[in-house]
């Protein structure tokens, strides 16, 4: 006797549980404003990351297209796999110095591991983080980028 | 010629009376055995197709995203896209495989399906064959699908496929029995087995309603049963994408894929529509005994959108079903099916015939 | 290439599946080569290595602050508390301080590490038995965590936020605001996953009394993470040996005695509300304080042999680091929890059937990056 209640009492039981699962997913099929879904590529305009989010790796240039990058090299230094190439060159300063500054650098977003640490250790705060998150290209050259723009020089005062 | 939709009989004499007046009767009857079957399978394909691209809108929607909604307005013609795609899918020879059987399995899962159709009643009058013997034909030919599942294991030549054909041989022979037990439950209330008959006998109350507590276990128990001899819901062990790649269908590729997911569907449909028709009217509208203005709006509504509306609710019932439980395992399935199904049934039956008996049904 | 050998001595009856490196559920690359009888398992053999990038070699090319971004990628759905595992073995070393406002914010960083990887596996979980909607769920709720960590430390997954000292960088003024709303949310949302999925007969009967490891072989085997504690061994290094905020919060250790699938699942969703509860004693009293201390550029371990060991959402993740005054490590090594955690799988699984091998394999909870490295 006492088994045939437990198989009655399981049943009951098991057929209780079974019917709040129902009640869960039934919830939320005649409530169907609450979704969440963003239709992707319709609503680019008011995608907009947050501030802090890593994107890419940019230079930021100031209105005189002048940037803060004195080529001292410890970006590349820090980099854990050698996605930063300093190509220096040399000038002659208005004292007379000879004064090395930057001819090319060069970011191989490819190879980005984004852990941050060039951002972090340059002396000069030159480099930041962008929020560009479509970096899908069909030729894998474009993804090596000259981070100084073309005919931009260093801000004055930066050391 | 008086035709009306709340009564396609006059509409299908027509037809009769003038293909017998123009050609000899046995070109009649071949020519109308011609227009069934063509009505049949367009009805077949298109169901199928509204079918697969409801389920897609209905789990999306209890999943809590949005379905298909850019191929077309709200994703309507998604399915036809998937088709399409399929058509075009290379269809991958097996080695060592049994090519006869491999080819023709599909299309025996189809052909018990379609059979299972021609013997629903759609409307009044609407009936491709009215069988004296109805529920038993039905089960019978249901039945038969079974052979396909295990030609399309065995024959594929694949490990995981023969695996999930033996599950499901198993699984589909075990609950044909609980689905017949609850029909033949209402065998018992209805006293006929002929389905035009039994819908007459539900136009002052449905039959669930009719029968109450026996009626009530019945129909649970079809439900469950009938999602189990579908392969569907949380009995899909066969073809669980988890566990074992695709199971029995694992080797089909291309159209004849499409054929078992047609079929799987349509399984389904059958399913939902006999339990419409069983338990809960067919095409018969709700009538209260009494409330003359009330039997007079509901039988506004023609019947087959009542037929159509009745089964899609149970099919909604079943998806539902499906989108919220975890799988069975093999065992446990066996175990729900006979010790806890079959003495329910069995119970069940004993109970309406007493209360057939003792007249205690509406 | 060679097939690999495979050493599993069949009998009459018996014949072999490989649940390949490419499965639905087994979660990341792992194969699975299992020799069946009928539909019952005989022996259950794990290939590895198919992920193994030589996190632990590359360490010693690279400096102190350089091997923090590729903890992230061990086992990534714990990456602060990797990180959080190096910083502090680094900072034991060089015996420096940080101050207490680093400490509460790895915690509460820690804490919701933990909240999301439980709500990746019980959507994980719940998709390969079958129930295909918990994998929405679990995802949904998980983004809230996601997008917090992207305000603040700048990425979902990798994030990089620890260093040796502090942080990278302060956290975001909406921070507070952000978590405690998660918090409130979520405490309504978790009892709909236990309607769903934890309380349905099937699912409770598909994993009771399933893969069964009693209190002796799980201390024998050294499984820690909610494996062990769903056998009974109490093994949370967070309450044996407190480090960050976690002697300043009080919260239970949730162990079981049955070993069972169902009891390692139920001690997850256990840590789930017990996080919560961390959080919420942290998130309103974080300190002032500076978010790092001040480090020399280049760091340089003194000689010797250092270990710190953290809990990561899945076990005890232990770092050694074994140093010769250089710059670079001349020996990292990661103790990891999921390739302990993988070791018993034969005899868990052994004589029962394959759909439970599925459910067994779940349990555990791997995140195979973490057991190749």
């Amino acid at each position: 006797m006492k088994s045939f209640i437990t198989y009655i009492k399981g049943i009951i039981e098991g057929l209780i549980s079974l019917v709040k699962g129902l009640s869960v997913t039934g919830g939320y099929f005649f409530k169907p404003g609450t979704t969440w879904t963003q239709q992707y590529p319709n609503n680019r305009k008011e995608l907009k990351m947050f501030d802090m989010f890593k994107g890419e790796v940019i230079m930021p240039h100031n209105e005189h297209n002048e940037h803060k990058c004195t080529g001292c090299g410890i970006c590349e230094i820090n980099c854990p796999n050698g996605s930063i190439e300093i190509i220096p060159a040399s000038i002659v300063n208005e004292e007379g110095k000879k004064q090395r500054i930057i001819d090319k650098h060069i970011y191989h977003l490819g190879m980005c591991t984004f852990c941050g640490l060039c951002v972090k250790t340059c002396p000069s705060q030159a480099l930041a983080f962008g929020q560009e998150f479509e970096h899908a290209v069909f030729d894998r050259s474009k993804l090596n980028k000259v981070l100084n723009q073309p005919g931009s020089k260093l801000m004055k005062g930066v050391v | 010629m008086e035709f009306s939709i709340y009564d396609l009989t006059s509409f299908t004499h027509w037809i009769d009376s003038s293909l017998r007046a123009s050609m000899s009767p046995g070109w009649a009857v071949a020519v109308e055995m011609i227009i069934i079957g063509v009505a049949l399978l367009v009805f077949y394909a298109l169901i199928g197709l509204f079918l697969v691209y409801a389920e897609r809108k209905v789990c999306a929607l209890m999943q809590n995203r949005l379905g298909p909604n850019r191929v077309g307005p709200g994703g309507i013609f998604q399915t036809v896209a998937d088709l399409v795609k399929l058509l075009f899918v290379e269809l991958v020879p097996i080695k060592n495989a049994d090519k006869i059987l491999f080819n023709v399995a599909p299309f025996i899962v189809i052909i018990a399906s379609v059979m299972a159709i021609g013997a629903l009643p759609f409307a009044k009058g609407l009936h491709a064959i009215d069988l004296n013997i109805g529920i038993f034909y039905l089960m019978a030919v249901s039945s038969m699908g079974v052979i396909g599942v295990l030609l399309a294991g065995w024959s594929s030549n694949n490990k995981y496929s023969l695996i999930g054909a033996m599950r499901s041989g198993a699984q589909i022979v075990s609950y044909e029995l609980s689905v017949g037990l609850a029909l033949v439950t209402m065998v018992v209330l209805a006293g006929t087995m002929q389905l035009s008959e039994m819908i007459e006998a539900q136009r002052w109350g449905w039959f669930i309603f009719k029968g109450h507590i026996p009626a009530v276990t019945a129909f649970v128990v079809y439900i469950v049963a009938g999602t189990a001899e579908t392969n569907r819901g949380p009995f899909d062990l066969a073809e669980a994408e988890s566990e074992l790649t695709a199971g029995y269908h694992t080797e089909y590729s291309g159209i004849k894929f499409a054929l078992f997911f047609l079929a799987e569907y349509i399984n389904m449909f059958i399913v939902a529509a006999i339990a419409a028709t069983v338990f809960l009217g067919g095409w018969m509208p709700l009538h209260v005994f009494g409330w003359d203005g009330f039997n007079k709006v509901m039988d506004f509504i023609p019947p087959f959108v009542w037929f159509l509306g009745k089964t899609f609710g149970v099919v909604f019932l079943m998806m539902w079903l499906k989108w919220t439980f975890p799988r069975l395992r093999i065992d446990q399935l066996l175990t729900l099916e006979w010790k806890y199904l079959l003495p329910l049934n069995i119970f069940n039956l004993l109970l309406m015939a007493t209360l057939v008996l003792v007249g205690w049904h509406w | 290439m060679e097939e690999a050998v495979i050493n599993v001595p069949l009998e009459k009856e018996e014949y072999i599946i490989n649940m390949g490196p490419q499965h639905p559920s087994t979660h990341g690359v792992l194969r699975l080569v299992v020799s069946l009888r009928g539909e019952m398992v005989q022996n259950v053999e794990p290939h590895i290595g198919y992920v193994h990038r030589g996190i632990e070699k590359m360490c010693e090319n690279l400096t102190y602050a350089q091997i923090i971004h590729l903890t992230d990628r061990m086992d990534y759905l714990s990456a602060h508390i990797n990180n959080e595992a190096v910083c502090l073995a680094v900072e034991k070393a060089l015996d420096i301080e940080v101050s207490d406002r680093v400490k509460y914010i790895r915690t509460i960083l820690s804490e919701l590490t933990r909240i999301q990887s439980h709500q990746l596996f019980w959507a994980t979980y719940g998709m390969d038995l079958g129930g295909l909607t918990c994998f929405f769920y679990g995802l949904r709720d998980r983004e809230m965590i996601l997008d917090i960590f992207e305000e603040t430390c700048g990425g979902r997954l990798i994030v990089s936020y620890n260093c040796p000292g502090g942080l990278m960088n302060d956290i975001h003024p909406n921070f507070q605001k952000r978590t405690k709303d998660f918090i409130k949310y979520f405490r309504k949302t978790l009892p709909e996953y236990d309607r769903l999925l934890t309380g349905n007969v099937i699912f409770r009967e598909r994993l009771k009394d399933i893969g069964i490891i009693n209190r002796e072989d799980a201390i024998a085997w050294g499984l820690t993470g909610p494996v062990g504690r769903g056998s009974g061994f109490s093994c949370d290094v967070r309450k044996h040996n407190p480090y960050s905020a976690y002697n300043k919060v009080t919260f239970k250790e949730i162990l079981y005695n049955e070993g069972d699938s169902l009891h390692r699942y139920q001690v997850r969703m256990d840590e789930m509300w017990e996080s919560m509860n961390i959080i919420e004693q942290l998130i309103d009293n974080i300190p002032e304080g500076p978010y790092a201390a001040k480090m020399k550029p280049v760091i340089k371990l003194p000689e010797g042999e250092y270990w710190q060991s953290v809990e990561t959402a899945r076990g005890e993740l232990g770092v050694y680091i074994v140093s010769d005054g250089n710059k670079y490590p001349y020996r990292v090594k990661f103790r990891s929890p999921n390739f302990v955690n993988l070791a018993p799988l034969n005899k868990l699984a052994a004589g029962f059937k394959i759909a439970d091998l599925v459910a067994i394999n779940g349990s555990l909870d791997l995140v195979i990056p973490d057991l190749d490295r």
